[in-house]
């Protein structure tokens, strides 16, 4: 059977992919933000906290990594509001994609944190430095310097999970897709065009990624050069 | 509105847990014999063939999932194939495994160190006799932890099948909270299933990284 395939009826539906397109990109940067200090934290928390900080890092850590994003999704949007908290669905998805990005970044500077020289530690302390000065200056910068590719990859599978935001109506890109879909009923043709933006916008968002990160840790790299 | 206790929620919802793990185990092991052909081309000498499965493994691991459900499931009937959600499901998670479980398996081919291969040549083995010999029995040893792993993602991959219409954990959830509304209680308890299914493989996994990782 022969398809021929035509994308002429989508052209007018351009609009729509773009700001589709700027809300799944507008979501990932907050989510970045929000989540990677939300993995800061815990990560401090999982090495240097409290039993009871420990306890609760662990159990968030596990809890968001051994289930579907999207569960977490339908819990915070569906299930939340019978415990009067109510939020709006993009709200709903920029908290579910924080916590799911945080529980990730969370393991991925605990590693960096773990392969940072402990005597870059004792040097700090033997300059009187305090805990929390160590730790902001000497060990999370060379952390996070050390697991960036990491953390970069983990963002842009955040970023493609994001599609399933569509589900709970967020306007984002994957939903333009379904609602082009259901208007021109051109529905491999849509996706087909959704499915490459999305490819462009991860090969994108990984160049950007490692541009920041080269500009951000430029000191850090050559104090780690230099120390060897 | 028909009345559920917890208790028949929750036999629904393990009922329908059944499917998601034979999705999972249809993907697991469909994907990883897929994986094993793509992973002796990857790290082949024809060098079209091996960019062309790097190819495919950017597309698979640079896109949503979602969207390639979406494709197979409206894709494959253009193709003049009826297929049911089941089989769509099935195909393209097959399909997204292979692709992760090929660039996880060409990591530790790559980790083997360069002189095995040259040793292998120079005592007249081919392509294939190398790997099967010496470089895929001493790559399966760092592989296993990775494996394991990766397992735990594609039994929570399967729950975007629901969206598609696969009645699998997921789904069933979401039709429960519509009858009963309540989904506070029916999304814990799904989350939970997919936590018990979970968690003991990513403990696995951990364990092994730990052991192998030792014995090195």
């Amino acid at each position: 059977m022969h398809y021929a395939l035509d994308f002429a009826d989508l052209r007018q539906y351009f609009m729509l992919f773009v700001r589709g397109a700027a809300l799944t990109i507008a979501l990932t940067a907050a989510s970045t933000v929000i989540g990677v200090v939300i993995g800061a934290l815990c990560a401090i928390a999982r090495e240097a906290g409290s039993n009871g900080f420990r306890l609760f890092a662990g159990l968030y850590v596990e809890w968001i990594r051994n289930t579907p994003f999207i569960v977490q999704l339908f819990f915070i949007f569906f299930g939340l509001p019978s415990l009067g908290i109510h939020i709006g669905e993009t709200s709903a998805a920029l908290i579910a994609m924080s916590l799911n990005l945080g529980a990730y970044a969370t393991e991925i500077v605990r590693a960096g944190m773990r392969a940072v020289p402990r005597g870059l530690s004792e040097a700090g302390l033997s300059l009187a430095m305090t805990r929390a000065q160590i730790l902001r200056h000497v060990v999370l910068p060379q952390a996070f310097a050390k697991v960036f590719p990491a953390l970069a990859s983990q963002i842009v599978i955040v970023m493609l999970g994001s599609a399933v935001v569509s589900q709970i109506s967020v306007p984002d890109l994957s939903y333009a897709a379904n609602f082009v879909q259901s208007r021109t009923f051109r529905a491999f043709e849509s996706y087909l065009i959704v499915t490459a933006l999305y490819l462009l916008l991860a090969i994108a968002l990984r160049r950007v990624l490692m541009r920041c990160a080269q500009r951000l840790f430029r000191g850090v790299a050559k104090v780690r050069g230099g120390a060897r | 509105m028909t009345e559920f206790s917890l208790w028949d929620m929750l036999r629904g919802l393990v009922l329908a847990g059944r499917w998601t793990l034979v999705l999972s185990l249809i993907a697991f092991v469909c994907g990883g014999l897929v994986a094993l052909v793509l992973l002796v081309i990857r790290v082949g000498r024809v060098r079209w063939a091996a960019r062309a499965v790097a190819l495919y493994i950017e597309i698979f691991q640079g896109t949503p999932l979602l969207m390639q459900l979406f494709l197979v499931f409206f894709g494959l009937p253009l193709l003049g194939l009826e297929v049911s959600p089941w089989v769509a499901a099935a195909v393209c998670l097959t399909l997204y495994t292979s692709a992760y479980l090929t660039e996880i398996w060409r990591g530790c081919v790559d980790a083997i160190p360069h002189g095995q291969w040259e040793a292998s040549s120079s005592l007249a083995m081919g392509y294939v006799e190398q790997l099967r010999h010496v470089i895929l029995p001493q790559a399966l040893r760092i592989a296993i932890a990775p494996t394991v792993g990766f397992s735990v993602q594609v039994v929570k991959s399967t729950a975007l099948a629901s969206i598609i219409g696969f009645d699998e954990l997921t789904k069933t959830g979401t039709m429960l909270t519509n009858a009963t509304f309540q989904p506070f209680t029916v999304y814990g308890l799904v989350a939970l299933l997919y936590f018990a299914a979970c968690y003991p493989l990513s403990l696995w996994a951990r364990h092994l990284e730990r052991k192998l990782h030792v014995a090195n």
